[in-house]
């Protein structure tokens, strides 16, 4: 009998092309998603060197990084953004590659676009330059985000040179109570273990609540792996994956569907396999969680209050004492009714359908909060078209919101969305550094139930405490 | 192709924070080029510019009128955290830095940083606080970072050795190119494809059907 071994094991067995004494194994890679800011300089690379992309048909690109989430009739006016825009367009022309740009019905954020055009299946190694290509693991592939270096590589090699990393198994146990949903299990679990504390790792999310989520949600939490300082999250595959991916344009069909869902049965962990490290989260005492501070690992459960840096450790105290300065917060108080500029819903994290319903079942028949802005930006075209035509577009619209085309939007805040120096908003993304969504903006970050409660009374707000979150949080589970 | 690089001598630019993201060392905007060109601007930009675009006072740790020229950083713990953009290791490279001491550094980073032939040093806690007691001692001093002899010699006549990726750094000492190395294994890749078929074709069915 074969020595037990992780998903994440067998993935990177299945994987090496080749492995020389002192030397990174040569790892083979499936799909390769290309987005218009990492890649020009990979391009470049390659048409120095004289290469090929070595596998087109292993590659697929889109724009959502830099593109505006405007009327696309409307000319793009950063001329960076515009040069930018072309030249992956231009890029891709002469090298072969397809392209899922302006105008495109199948255009959106990259991480959104790859699982529902049913490119993203198990067992698969993806790379993307772009830290949250995590969110692919959801489908239990090995996922990751890589440099213009790298994918330098991998256009011109369909491989890279990787050391085997570390796992590392979070187990949620339990049942998420209503409100709470895969963006509070990443936030807890971040503010449990540190923004580095899945260096060097590879986290497999597994327990009875991991289970229990559906595959937007394990995109949600995969998503944030990186957040914890792993590379990649997986979540293995099961019925719920095969549900999912069953049928869509990419996914195997007829016979190959069947031997495809055969092979992908034997991936997930074997008994008596073994992590390097493990934790335990208990999911049936997880709340809905927001952070304070100015990394994602200074979350506190919205009950909570925000840290005082004289209770931290003396390695804390000082980032504590940094962040709160950044943020214009109070050590001590609490973290529910802080005023907000702005809301935004969306992005790799967020920006998917289920979100967007979660978000509407809050909002729909109500108004935002006098003064409040708040931006709804659906993940990707699809997702936009879908959300239309359950009404949703028209439910944000009357309740005062901005609904925009697909993109990254604020959550990264190159495309002209962004917080103005001084605001507070309240994010459905993945990320609150100083500056990152608007140079002096400040961030909270909470999950889309959050976000939608917060909307309404232009103060973060315990989606709790709204009605008909019950009804809600269901819908986001399952 | 990669320029080799061995060895550094160096004064030391100490920033004293942990978890020191890439959203600092190069601010989103700054993504927007197609080229590598005026990085060195970008590198902690909002860190040394207010929101107005004027130069803070007192100036921020590298724009500090001694800390001119200087090669080598120590940086508190995770450094490099956050995003995959290697424009945080070109902006590095362009203001000139060659070597950063830390307890440890963001994966992704760190790998971009080595492909750059910037050297991500990881030294552990005690040594971490022995560097900065160091530092604070004699802030002028010079730090050799000797990448062939995987040595640090300190201003004070004591020395240490370090680890890096044993690859990493024979591709550095050489400035082999990583591409090239692989390109020349071709008849394995070929191999395993064979034994691999590819598992999607985006390019949709008349494509896979050819």
């Amino acid at each position: 009998m074969d020595r037990p071994r992780t998903l994440v094991e067998k993935i990177w067995d299945d994987h090496v092309v080749s492995s020389e004494p002192g030397a990174p194994a040569i790892l083979g890679i499936d799909l390769h998603l290309v987005h218009e800011v990492t890649s020009p300089q990979a391009f470049t690379g390659l048409r120095a060197r004289g290469a090929r992309v070595r596998k087109p048909g292993q590659t697929v690109a889109t724009a959502d990084h830099s593109i505006p989430t405007l009327d696309p009739s409307l000319p793009i006016t950063d001329e960076l953004a515009r040069k930018q825009l072309a030249q992956i367009e231009e890029n891709c022309r002469e090298f072969g590659i397809p392209f899922h740009g302006k105008g495109s019905p199948t255009r959106g954020i990259v991480h959104v676009i790859g699982p529902e055009l049913g490119l993203t299946q198990p067992g698969m190694t993806i790379v993307c330059g772009d830290s949250h290509t995590a969110t692919h693991g959801a489908f239990g592939g090995l996922a990751f985000g890589i440099g213009t270096s790298e994918i330098e590589m991998v256009l011109a090699t369909q491989t890279l040179l990787q050391r085997k990393p570390k796992t590392f198994e979070v187990k949620v146990t339990g049942r998420l109570q209503p409100g709470v949903g895969a963006k509070d299990i990443i936030l807890a679990l971040i503010a449990r273990i540190g923004v580095g504390g899945g260096t060097g790792h590879v986290f497999e999310f597994t327990g009875e609540a991991i289970q229990a989520l559906s595959m937007e949600a394990r995109m949600t939490l995969c998503n944030m792996s990186i957040e914890g300082g792993a590379r990649a999250g997986l979540v293995a595959p099961d019925e719920t994956t095969f549900a999912y991916l069953k049928g869509r344009q990419f996914a195997p069909q007829g016979a190959a569907w069947d031997e495809a869902v055969e092979s992908w049965r034997k991936l997930p962990t074997d008994a008596g396999a073994t992590y390097d490290r493990t934790v335990v989260i208990d999911g049936d005492k997880l709340e809905p969680m927001v952070t304070y501070g100015t990394n994602p690992g200074q979350g506190v459960a919205i009950s909570g209050r925000i840290p005082s840096p004289a209770d931290a450790s003396p390695a804390d105290r000082e980032e504590i004492e940094r962040a709160l300065t950044y943020m214009g917060l109070e050590a001590g108080s609490q973290i529910a009714g802080q005023k907000l500029d702005v809301v935004f819903i969306g992005s790799c994290t967020n920006g998917r359908i289920e979100d967007l319903r979660a978000a509407a079942s809050i909002m729909r028949g109500h108004h935002v909060a006098d003064g409040l802005r708040v931006l709804v930006v659906p993940g990707s075209q699809q997702v936009k078209a879908q959300a239309e035509s359950e009404g949703l577009g028209e439910v944000f619209k009357a309740a005062g919101a901005e609904w925009r085309e697909s993109g990254c939007s604020m959550c990264i805040a190159m495309n002209g969305d962004q917080l103005e120096p001084g605001q507070y908003g309240l994010s459905t993304s993945n990320r609150n550094f100083q500056g990152r969504q608007g140079k002096g903006g400040r961030t909270f970050l909470a999950s889309p139930l959050t976000a939608a409660a917060s909307a309404l009374t232009g103060v973060v707000t315990d989606p709790r405490t709204v009605a008909g979150v019950a009804v809600a949080a269901s819908a986001e589970a399952h | 192709m990669p320029e080799a690089f061995s060895k550094t001598t160096s004064r030391v630019i100490p920033i004293l924070r942990a978890n020191i993201d890439t959203d600092q060392l190069c601010p989103a905007r700054f993504l927007k080029i197609t080229d590598k060109a005026g990085l060195a601007d970008a590198l902690f930009f909002d860190w040394r510019f207010t929101p107005d675009g004027a130069k803070r006072v007192p100036p921020s740790f590298i724009d500090e009128p001694h800390n001119a020229g200087r090669e080598i950083l120590l940086v508190g713990d995770n450094f490099g955290s956050g995003s995959s953009r290697e424009h945080a290791p070109w902006a590095l490279r362009a203001w000139g830095i060659r070597a950063i001491f830390s307890t440890s550094f963001a994966d992704i980073f760190k790998g971009n940083a080595l492909k750059n032939a910037l050297l991500p040093i990881e030294v552990t806690p005690e040594r971490y606080a022995a560097l900065t007691a160091l530092v604070a001692a004699n802030p002028d001093g010079e730090w050799t970072v000797d990448l062939d002899q995987l040595k640090v010699a300190l201003p004070d006549g004591s020395s240490f050795s370090f680890e890096v990726d044993t690859f990493a750094r024979e591709m550095i000492l050489a400035g082999t190119d990583e591409i090239g190395y692989v390109l020349s294994r071709l008849p394995a890749i070929e191999a395993w494809e064979t034994a691999h078929p590819a598992r999607v074709e985006t390019r949709g069915e008349a494509a896979a059907a050819r």
